[in-house]
């Protein structure tokens, strides 16, 4: 007989998703599944739409990483119009995503996973979120909020906004930045940088502390993707698209506009969500990871010099090949922090941010853009056609929690294996599944993780639909 | 005196209403000193009390079964029930999508698209039936209206302010936000 075992939010819909672990007649492990309910269409709507509206139309995707929409969407607007932004505003942007990267990347860290890591997996659910975390370990909580709002303050003083800001349009960028706002970003810069260094001391000596734990909880060879720059360096926000195997040899750098040639997508019945692969390795073998972990993994050096000697580290952990455990994304996560903060400094020490050059002239439509960049959850893809008017006749996506949809299912399977038992369903151990797509910082249910626990209901099926026992956490 | 109950949700949303909920930053304190904050997606319960809430409030639109399920039932469970933000408000950007027949807007996302290969269109029985988008007054009775895409922080903050000390919010021009 088969059963199932079904983890899902409580609500059903906050999340947008939930697990299914299927199990066999000895009440084994078979396999495991992310359902990802949410659908809402955006490729379709969009066509008919003139292209340099996507900027305000895209960010409503996700309001939790908008400007990384907001910007891609500007970038494909920029090939649409058949020019290349100015310096001063290539720079501003790439600030605002540095500020982006800061405020997503901390929240994560000390708001949403740091509880699991500060308060153990199998502390009472109650209090394994950041209000315990708050309870327990205030300094560390303070660090998380100071971030966060840093990094958000640097969006909105660029935007006007923290949440859907108005600032990149097709060609350039619609303000200056201030003198007072420069400023008041510098003064705070070195405060930052030290918290986050604290956070990868935390991240570091926990890593170390529980080393065997970390390097088999859902670790599993694959491929990873990223951009990087001319010299291999990690980017985030230019650069070429490259793909190394999991044995970290490069299987193929393209960029961006090409991607059609590289990137296929696969649809299954049971999820809203597809699945990414390479084309050139085929399905499944070209699945491959995206975000922190497979970004450091796939670059070879990072132009700023703390973040520079995090990196060297790293390497080092799995003598020079690629870094597979999961719980390794929390450690990448703050050292693309590090990068960031540290980024942010070199951008505003560059004199060309101050210009009032903002903005490039088009002299005609080209009919055809690619925007990608690097969005704190992974590679992220906007292609657009448009007619000779500019209206868009085909719009598509492919968003960064999408090429890690089969490595999130491998994760769970993986973990289900170690950890659940079907006939002995405890907590801590149902935990340990969600975490291990928490890892992944999933941008479909970053809103579930927001700041509290995922609560669960859980409940063993029959294969023929039959309930044969349940449980509830929330 | 008992300090009133709020419950909040969201539904077919970008997160980005909640987000700005949280962006009241210390206010957050103080506001949390006034009231008792149920079920939320920023806390661990999920599912608002059975003796019902005070004050519910939902983000987003009503765009699958499930959306109109947790609709009903915040509106089932709340003395006052606000409609938070554009989604909520009007339907929201998915709104667009009700332009064309459901199946079109699931071909272009599954099947007439350039990266997939080999298209289908999901319909295993664990996920969502998609729905004609529709505001939350479409579906439930509304109370309170607060437009904004998201609505500012301050504007969240007053809602919730004015709701806790018992009066029903007052949204003068300076507080509407269309964007
Ligand atoms: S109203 Fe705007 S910010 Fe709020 S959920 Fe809808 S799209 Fe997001």
């Amino acid at each position: 007989m088969v059963q199932r075992i079904m983890i899902e939010p409580v609500t059903r819909i906050e999340g947008h998703a939930k697990v299914s672990i299927t199990l066999d007649d000895e009440g084994k492990v078979r396999q495991a599944r992310l359902h990802v309910n949410e659908f809402r269409g955006f490729e379709r709507f969009c066509r008919g739409r003139m292209y340099f509206e996507m900027p305000q139309i895209a960010p409503r995707i996700c309001g939790i990483c908008p400007v990384s929409h907001h910007l891609a969407a500007a970038k494909a607007g920029d090939a649409i119009n058949g020019v290349v932004p100015t310096r001063t505003a290539t720079l501003l942007r790439e600030l605002m995503h540095m500020g982006q990267v800061v405020q997503s990347h901390s929240m994560h860290f000390f708001e949403l996973a740091g509880p699991d890591l500060l308060l153990g997996f199998d502390a009472e659910p109650a209090r394994r979120n950041v209000v315990g975390l708050i309870e327990d370990h205030p300094q560390v909580a303070l660090k998380g909020v100071l971030l966060r709002k840093y990094g958000q303050n640097v969006i909105s003083a660029l935007g006007r906004k923290r949440v859907h800001p108005e600032f990149a349009v097709a060609g350039g960028v619609n303000s200056a930045l201030t003198p007072a706002a420069r400023d008041a970003m510098l003064g705070e810069l070195e405060e930052r940088i030290s918290d986050v260094l604290d956070g990868i001391g935390i991240a570091k000596a926990w890593l170390e502390e529980h080393r065997d734990y970390a390097e088999s909880f859902a670790s599993f060879p694959c491929g990873y993707m990223g951009l990087v720059g001319e010299n291999g360096e990690l980017e985030l926000y230019h650069g070429q698209v490259r793909l190394i195997d999991c044995q970290g040899a490069q299987v193929v750098q393209f960029d961006p506009r090409d991607y059609l040639d590289h990137i296929g997508e696969r649809v299954e019945d049971w999820t809203y969500l597809k699945f990414p692969y390479s084309l050139k390795l085929g399905w499944p073998e070209g699945t491959y990871r995206v975000g922190p972990l497979a970004r450091l993994n796939v670059c070879e050096r990072i132009g700023t010099p703390k973040a520079q000697e995090q990196l060297e580290e790293w390497k080092s952990l799995n003598g020079g090949g690629p870094v597979q455990g999961t719980l390794y994304y929390h450690y990448a996560r703050l050292v693309e922090a590090l990068y960031a903060l540290e980024r942010i400094g070199q951008l505003l020490d560059d004199p060309d941010i101050m210009s009032n050059d903002l903005y490039a002239p088009s002299a005609a439509i080209t009919g055809h853009g690619v925007g990608c960049l690097e969005a704190p959850r992974g590679t992220l893809f906007h292609d657009y056609h448009t007619d000779e008017d500019g209206r868009l006749t085909s719009v598509n996506f492919i968003i960064a929690t999408g090429h890690n949809n089969w490595a999130m299912s491998r994760s769970v399977e993986e973990v289900a294996r170690a950890y659940v038992d079907g006939r002995n369903l405890s907590e801590g151990m149902l935990n340990r599944v969600e975490a291990a797509i928490r890892a992944h910082d999933p941008c479909l249910s970053c809103s579930t993780h927001a700041l509290g626990q995922m609560p669960l209901e859980v409940t063993l099926l029959a294969a023929d639909g039959r309930i044969l026992d349940r449980a509830v956490r929330g | 005196m008992m300090k009133p109950k709020i419950a909040t949700d969201w539904l077919a949303a970008c997160a980005g209403c909640h987000m700005s909920l949280l962006d009241i930053d210390e206010k957050l304190i103080e506001l949390l000193q006034k009231v008792e904050l149920t079920s939320s997606p920023l806390t661990d319960l999920k599912v608002p009390p059975e003796s019902g809430v005070d004050v519910g409030l939902l983000t987003g639109a009503v765009n699958n079964d499930d959306n109109l399920h947790v609709a009903r039932r915040m509106r089932q469970r709340s003395r006052i029930l606000v409609a938070c933000g554009d989604c909520a408000v009007f339907g929201g950007i998915i709104r667009m999508r009700n332009h064309w027949p459901l199946s079109e807007a699931l071909e272009a996302a599954y099947r007439d698209n350039p990266s997939t290969v080999e298209g289908l269109i999901p319909g295993a029985p664990e996920i969502m039936r998609p729905l004609p988008d529709r505001s939350v007054g479409e579906v439930v009775k509304v109370d309170v209206y607060v437009p904004g895409c998201p609505p500012s922080p301050e504007v969240i903050f007053y809602v919730l302010n004015e709701l806790a000390e018992g009066r029903i919010p007052a949204l003068d021009e300076s507080r509407l936000n269309y964007d």
